[in-house]
């Protein structure tokens, strides 16, 4: 798949310049301020908004189905601080279990 | 009479401390290989993937919008902003790292969520300690990323088994810890809204790019 190869090279230059940035290109500078809390909200932004669109997320519509039980058992499993893995599991477990009786 | 010292730590004790953490990186690595070979990424392009962007969360996403029928321009744009975070975080260690540039660049490589956490674990932050936890994790990384993608093969639609809701789970865990900050919770929520509202009316990718406009909010004081 050649658009899979487009992704791991465009995503793994852009990620090593990331990392080497401070390192190599900064020094001892700090970022501005407000650079820096724009930059902090990028990560839970994006977490987020994976989750409604993995949850949520049709052909071009909102679609509720099996997965939406699956995600409410791993938040229950998340607020009983359960391991990442873990919740992970419970999700795939719970959907897969849903969509095999429905 | 001399202060008590803690004498600095080698690159071994770096190694060592990553191992505690190990199981994270191997289960990581192993469900990585397995969903990048059974959505069609290719195992190759998986195991290249981890040995250079070598950052879960975005590997994972990358994937998944590809998956659900994102064009290349949303999967890369999705993993670049998540990984955006990498240049504060290689701006707070800047000047721990010895040598020239060239030395620099490719020992900046072992920074990770988890090797910059435990290199700064005594209140300043430690150059072995982060070279040689990042060199355990980048190798479990790698190496479990390639034993996934044998098990990868055999599983024929990985969304009977329920892996799309797995995604979800996973990218809601990761994005836990961040929300105990009042403005990320208010920016998430902003962001969740407007892929939401999004969904319906653009292409896969698109909702997630948008969204992450939400981070502007950062700007306020």
């Amino acid at each position: 798949m050649t658009s899979g190869w487009l992704v791991v090279a465009i995503v793994g230059v852009a990620t090593i310049a990331f990392k080497a940035a401070g390192p190599v290109l900064i020094g001892r500078r700090a970022l501005p301020t407000r650079v820096q809390s724009v930059v902090d909200l990028l990560a839970p932004v994006m977490l987020i908004s994976l989750v409604a669109t993995q949850t949520f997320g049709g052909d071009e519509e909102i679609t509720v189905d099996a997965r939406v039980l699956g995600v409410g058992a791993a938040v229950v499993a998340i607020a009983l601080r359960a391991h990442v893995i873990v919740a992970m599991a419970v999700a795939a477990g719970v959907t897969a279990g849903v969509r095999l009786i429905a | 009479m001399s202060l008590p010292q803690t004498p600095e730590p080698r690159i071994r004790d770096g190694m060592r401390a990553a191992l505690p953490l190990a199981p994270s990186p191997i289960l990581f690595g192993l469900s990585y290989g397995v969903l990048a070979d059974a959505t069609g990424f290719g195992a190759a392009a998986a195991v290249v993937m981890s040995a250079t962007t070598f950052a879960g969360a975005a590997q994972f996403a990358s994937l998944s919008v590809l998956d659900a029928g994102g064009t290349v321009a949303a999967a890369v744009l999705a993993a670049i902003f998540l990984n955006a975070r990498y240049v504060a975080i290689s701006v707070t260690v800047a000047s721990i790292f010895p040598g020239g540039k060239l030395r620099r660049l490719v020992e900046s490589q072992s920074i990770v969520d988890e090797s910059w956490a435990l290199a700064g674990r005594r209140g300043r932050f430690e150059w072995p300690i982060l070279v040689g936890s990042g060199l355990v994790f980048y190798t479990l990384w790698v190496g479990s990323t390639a034993a996934g993608t044998f098990v990868g093969g055999i599983l024929e639609d990985p969304n009977a088994l329920g892996l799309d809701a797995a995604f979800a789970a996973l990218f809601l865990a990761l994005a836990v810890p961040y929300l105990r900050e009042p403005r990320a919770r208010q920016a998430a929520l902003l962001a969740a809204a407007i892929t939401l509202a999004l969904i319906p009316f653009a292409p896969a990718g698109v909702p997630i790019i948008v969204a992450s406009a939400a981070c502007l909010l950062g700007l306020r004081r």
